[in-house]
């Protein structure tokens, strides 16, 4: 007697049912997050009224506080979170380090120190402030990036050490900066602590623009990444480019971080811990990596800052820094477990 | 000669004081299989790296087709050429469809999708490779053999005429070696791909190969059929062995005795 051999033949790849799943539930948590930040705070307001207040045309309180104060915010927290995060994905990627977060690598405070100098010395061009962040965050990664290659190739431990470097440095430059100036320094601390407090339509129209040429241009970096995550010498062999492509991932996750750091300051982790929790969910592969890390990063920024305005209430905590209490452990929990291997 | 399909011409490369490749020249024909065989540090893989441009050489050319390979676009070298490393991204978590994908990159500008032709290089990929039942499984829950035919695959999905590979068989136990050897014998034979391999193994390199390179501190010192090469002044001078000499049918093997003089020598200077 013969037994017949069981072939289970399996369609298409098993995950991917898993991983529009994850996508469709961080689509809902972003609706959820954005509907919770309407109704939200210092006075809860219905979901009813929500809707009167901005699809109505009665000029109430409500429509005050939702449209003025509550969209802006929330719209702005959006944006920034999406940009974070897609930056922390793609500088992992680029770096093929699992730390590589803006926060960590030195390119916030690029974007940061630069953007001091600015609102410090240049008040009258903050509208160029946004694109200055961008280089500041730009020549910070060139430089991590750079100085943890030389020689050996970058260990994720060179590359953790050059960030720290180039943190101190970009740090000691914005203390300086603002001691030397400590007349307008008012102006810059709360934008330093990292928040989205006060944030109106003005910084959601400074963002707009760089998020979305930034988030649009994550589509076309979706491939190029994959490809890196293959390994330099294969991706070689495949005919692409890869100290191009290396270069063109590194400006546009300089840009996103930019962009993010211009309205809304120094707030870290988001680029750690939504793509490492995504990454988990649905993989590498940065077709699903990519734009659901986004929504998970908008999630995440919008969702922290309503607990940190209603938490304490009255006294409203920088979103940054209830991130950092969130994050801070979550990146010594990947320093434990050997989240770092690198390839 | 129309066909020599790839070429070297007085490589020079300086990478230490202690290690550099000097002067290098070798021919590779159509449809031949040849295996570079040394001790480690010899330069093997060094060599594979310098005839695919993964490193440029500090002098010398290397010519693909009759043309300087330095003066190719990537694409054009990636569509006759390719290798399969040593070593690859063991944290790929891929399916074995989506890695031979890839393998279709020269072919595709920037935002190209694929057409029914890719497809069908695809299914040929995966099927000259053995993976059907396995191409929708993930790399990491594949064993060694598996990952390695699937990795094998994806420089298929290339249609190279020119098929590097470094070590395939490290790493790997005796009969998935078997089966990577055969896969490579069979794709030389069936497809008339021009294989270039480092291996460790001598007795599978003169079972699988037409032609034998041997190299010594960064230089040629021996080349031509496993029959030639295969005897006793050979094996003391590159690896300072003792062996005997036997032979299977028409297919030389060895095995080794002791550890020549040559050796002893060298490991108490």
């Amino acid at each position: 007697m013969q037994i017949k051999d069981k072939v289970v033949q399996i369609q298409s790849d098993p995950r991917n049912k898993k991983r529009w799943l994850v996508a469709v539930i961080a689509f809902c948590l972003v609706i959820t997050a954005v509907v919770l930040g309407l109704i939200t705070g210092a006075v809860n307001i219905s979901v009813t009224d929500v809707w009167n207040a901005l699809f109505g045309n009665e000029e109430t309180l409500h429509r005050q506080i939702v449209y003025e104060l509550r969209l802006p915010r929330v719209l702005t927290g959006l944006l920034v979170g999406a940009c974070l995060a897609s930056a922390g994905a793609l500088l992992q990627g680029i770096m093929r380090n699992p730390l590589a977060d803006p926060g960590i690598i030195g390119v916030s405070s690029g974007a940061g120190f630069v953007a001091v100098i600015f609102m410090i010395l240049f008040p009258a061009q903050l509208k160029f402030l946004p694109l200055g962040a961008f280089l500041g965050a730009l020549v910070a990664a060139l430089v991590v990036f750079g100085l943890a290659n030389i020689g050996s190739g970058g260990s994720p431990y060179r590359i953790i050490l050059s960030g720290i470097a180039v943190n101190a440095l970009l740090g000691a430059g914005t203390t300086g900066i603002m001691i030397l100036n400590s007349d307008s320094v008012q102006a810059v601390l709360p934008w330093l602590a990292g928040g989205l407090s006060g944030r109106s339509w003005p910084h959601f129209y400074t963002i707009l623009p760089y998020a979305s040429i930034g988030l649009i241009l994550s589509v076309f970096a979706i491939k190029p990444a994959n490809l890196l995550l293959l390994g330099d010498e294969v991706a070689k062999l495949l005919g692409h480019d890869v100290e191009k492509s290396r270069f063109l991932l590194i400006v546009l996750a300089a840009f996103l971080a930019g962009a993010a750091v211009s309205v809304a300051g120094l707030v870290g982790f988001v680029g750690l811990v939504v793509p490492h929790i995504i990454r988990m969910l649905v993989g590498n592969d940065y077709r699903y990596l990519l734009p659901i890390s986004a929504l998970g990063g908008g999630f995440l920024v919008v969702f922290a800052d309503i607990l940190a305005r209603s938490w304490f209430d009255p006294i409203e905590l920088p979103v940054g820094i209830l991130l950092a209490f969130v994050g801070a452990p979550f990146f010594l929990y990947l320093l434990h477990t050997g989240g770092i291997k690198s390839e | 000669m129309s066909d020599r399909v790839l070429a070297a011409e007085n490589l020079d490369l300086f990478l230490s004081t202690s290690f550099s490749i000097e002067d290098i020249s070798l021919e590779l024909h159509k449809e031949e299989i040849v295996s570079i065989v040394g001790a480690n540090g010899s330069g093997k893989s060094t060599l594979l790296r310098l005839l695919t441009r993964l490193i440029a050489p500090d002098r010398g050319h290397v010519y693909l087709e009759g043309k300087r390979i330095n003066e190719m676009s990537p694409k054009a070298i990636a569509q006759k050429l390719t290798m399969l490393p040593q070593t690859h991204n063991h944290y790929l978590d891929l399916t074995v469809n989506d890695l031979v994908k890839y393998g279709r990159n020269p072919f595709k500008k920037w935002f190209e999708g694929f057409k029914a032709e890719d497809q069908e290089i695809i299914d040929f990929a995966i099927s000259a490779t053995n993976l059907e039942n396995i191409k929708h499984r993930s790399l990491p829950s594949l064993s060694g053999g598996e990952r390695q035919r699937a990795w094998i695959a994806m420089s298929l999905a290339q249609m190279p005429d020119i098929l590097l590979l470094d070590e395939p068989t490290t790493y790997l136990d005796i009969s998935h070696q078997l089966e990577v050897m055969e896969l490579i014998k069979k794709l030389n034979r069936e497809n008339g791909i021009t294989i270039v391999m480092v291996l460790h193994d001598l007795n599978q390199a003169a079972r699988y190969s037409h032609r034998l390179i041997a190299m010594k501190d960064g230089k040629i010192v021996q080349q031509g059929t496993p029959k030639k090469m295969f005897n006793q002044d050979f094996f003391k001078e590159i690896f300072g062995i003792d062996v005997s000499i036997y032979y299977d049918e028409d297919i030389p093997f060895f095995i080794p005795r002791y550890i020549g003089a040559a050796m002893t020598e060298m490991a108490w200077t």
